[in-house]
């Protein structure tokens, strides 16, 4: 038997792996008790496991207080899906695998004046996203960047955007870190970066990206809902997106970058996209710098996105512009400078969340003013047929889960047994059979996404919600889906 | 077919068998566009050259394939059809002079699929095996 097969149960939904072998300090598992036997099968299997990740992550150096894996944990490359580490600013590393690929890919939700009756026949809304937000492989998006403009784009983030035209100043203070992350350094991104971003920005991407109209079907959270301005039976429109091909372009210049450094300061990482350099080192930095400057890439794209939502709704309600409200805009594939109580001390640590979401509790500074007694919301995706959540920060998950929350549903099936399973047509079909206009430009694309293809949010979000770290706040169901 | 879509829950694995490792970089290069557009359905009407250097073959083909997806947006070709020749460098090291061919994504012809957005270095192998070479690797949609 396996060392990673010791996980001791702490409750229901959380369980620890002590310290072993190479492990600096315990990981943690906050899930349900098949979750947690699920995730024992697959380390015992000897192939992928998103423990066996975990326990990596728990033997890198400067990691500060547990390894945490979320309620919707899978394997990642390197560091787990629905994994949080923490590390020690002084004597930690930053590591390109925990913050993922797709720098600071995340949802933002806007909320909008209408209630579901008024959406009336959502074909014609339907028709009209699909045809106005660009989507799926190939799509190239309005917004034509010079290379110094890119620049002021890496550095400015959703402000940038907003300052040529996209959107509302409104939006800022409601999207994570003013929409704007301190530190980027477009000198630190690489040309070729920068010129594989320059027909994507406004663009959603494809895959498990979309954008969606959803009707709030249950509010669980009634002073939180009503403080974020979620109401039964109102709409909103969600937008998963992420950095596209510059996000990726980083990850994959700074992984050679940081393997060499890594090699240099006696780091051994147990798989390569673990590779990591002290926080406090200068390839640390640079890699922070270029980190920054992909968050920003994806803040701005949002930016742009709502701003298509936008022109789209007015069009076809006649709904003015600043009527439609960004509730949030939240990453979940980061590493941030953020401070922590740890043991009784106040600890600035980098926190790196890939897979999951930041979940400040009340309280915060960071935290939106208006929010500020509730927490901010995390914006969770679930898949196309079912349901989204949004749920809130808890003071227990502040202290017990470095502020972290879930971010989606994970899949179950593989995309080619999902393919072979489902059928594209027959899939939106038994969407719009629910009520659910689904338009995508890849009916493979769209068997792979089949809603049979990914586990139960509902299971997610109520392992999180028992282990007291995030609560509920409302359930959204889809109305209309587009897709890459 | 020399490739093959292997099991992986979050994203696309693929499995390569080839007489040379020239014909493996080729075939993997096949499976990962076909995940995008099916290669029956691509005309190789425009070359790109590729040239690069890598310390092992795992690099050699994890660098290849990202190079391939970088001149996919660069570009703005998906590719069908490749060559490829490769030298000894240094010790351990290789080093490759590609050429690969596509056209412009035309939405009305071409069914699409996923968009790749990179290659992982997780779970990637690369043997010689027999009289040939195996490889896997990992795809990120």
């Amino acid at each position: 038997m396996s060392d990673v097969m010791r996980l001791q149960r702490v409750s229901d939904v959380e369980w620890r792996l002590p310290p072993s072998g190479a492990m600096r300090g315990a990981a943690r598992v906050y899930c349900d008790e098949a979750m947690a036997e699920d995730l024992c099968r697959e380390a015992e299997s000897g192939g992928w496991s998103a423990l066996v990740q975990l326990r990596n992550v728990a033997s890198l150096p400067g990691i500060v207080g547990d390894a945490l894996a979320l309620p919707d944990v899978h394997p990642g490359y390197g560091f787990p899906i629905g994994g949080v580490g923490a590390f020690d600013l002084r004597d930690g590393v930053v590591v390109v695998g925990g913050v993922g690929f797709d720098i600071n890919c995340g949802v933002r939700m806007l909320a909008t004046p209408l209630g579901v009756e008024a959406l009336g026949s959502r074909e014609a809304l339907a028709d009209l996203l699909f045809e106005r937000v660009p989507a799926g492989l190939g799509s190239e998006g309005a917004v034509r960047l010079s290379v110094r403009e890119i620049d002021d784009l890496l550095r400015g983030g959703a402000r940038y955007a907003v300052a040529r035209g996209y959107g509302l100043a409104e939006d800022l203070a409601y999207i994570e870190d003013g929409g704007c992350l301190a530190g980027a350094d477009p000198s630190a991104v690489s040309e070729r970066a920068k010129q594989r971003q320059f027909r994507q920005v406004g663009t959603l991407g494809s895959g498990n990206h979309y954008l969606e109209v959803q009707v709030v079907e249950e509010v669980f959270d009634a002073q939180a809902a009503r403080i974020y301005g979620l109401e039964r039976g109102s709409v909103v429109v969600s937008i998963h997106s992420g950095s596209r091909a510059l996000g990726h372009q980083i990850g994959q210049d700074y992984l050679k970058v940081m393997e060499s450094a890594g090699r240099r300061y006696g780091m051994s990482p147990e798989e390569k996209e673990l590779a990591c350099a002290p926080v406090d080192s200068d390839e640390g930095r640079r890699y922070l710098e270029a980190v920054a400057c992909g968050g920003n890439c994806a803040f701005a794209n949002r930016q742009v996105l709502a701003h298509l939502v936008r022109e789209a709704l007015a069009a076809r309600f006649g709904v003015p512009r600043a009527a439609v409200r960004t509730v949030y805009d939240i990453g979940h594939n980061n590493a941030k400078r953020e401070w922590h109580e740890v043991d009784g001390e106040r600890r600035e640590l980098l926190v790196h969340r890939k897979g999951a979401t930041r979940a400040f509790g009340p309280g915060r500074d960071e935290v939106p003013e208006p929010y500020r007694a509730v927490g901010h919301p995390i914006l969770v995706g679930g898949t196309m047929g079912t349901a989204s959540y949004v749920l809130r920060g808890t003071p227990l998950g502040m202290a017990k889960a470095f502020a972290s929350g879930v971010h989606g549903a994970g899949r179950s099936l593989s995309r080619k047994k999902a393919a072979k399973r489902f059928w594209g047509e027959d899939v939106a079909s038994s969407m719009k059979a629910q009520g659910i206009e689904l338009r995508a430009h890849s009916l493979r694309g769209i068997a792979e996404e089949a809603p049979g293809a990914y586990k139960d949010v509902e299971r997610v979000v109520s392992a999180a919600e028992r282990a007291g770290i995030n609560r509920r706040v409302a359930r959204l169901r889809p109305a209309i889906v587009i897709k890459g | 077919m020399p490739y093959e879509y292997l099991e992986h829950t979050a994203d696309v694995a693929i499995g390569v068998r080839a007489a040379s490792l020239e014909e493996m970089l080729c075939d993997a290069a096949r499976g990962l566009f076909s995940i995008m557009v099916p290669a029956e359905q691509l005309s190789p009407l425009r070359p790109v050259e590729i040239v690069l250097n890598a310390g092992s073959v795992e690099t050699l083909l994890v660098d290849w394939l990202a190079e391939l997806l970088a001149q996919k947006d660069l570009r703005r070709l998906f590719f069908c059809r490749f060559v490829v020749t490769l030298e000894p460098r240094g010790a351990d090291g290789l080093s490759l002079h590609g050429t690969a061919w596509g056209e412009p994504l035309d939405r009305r012809r071409h069914a699409v699929g996923a968009e790749v957005k990179g290659i992982s270095h997780a779970g990637l192998r690369v043997e010689h095996e027999g009289c040939g070479w195996v490889a896997r690797f990992v795809v990120d949609v």
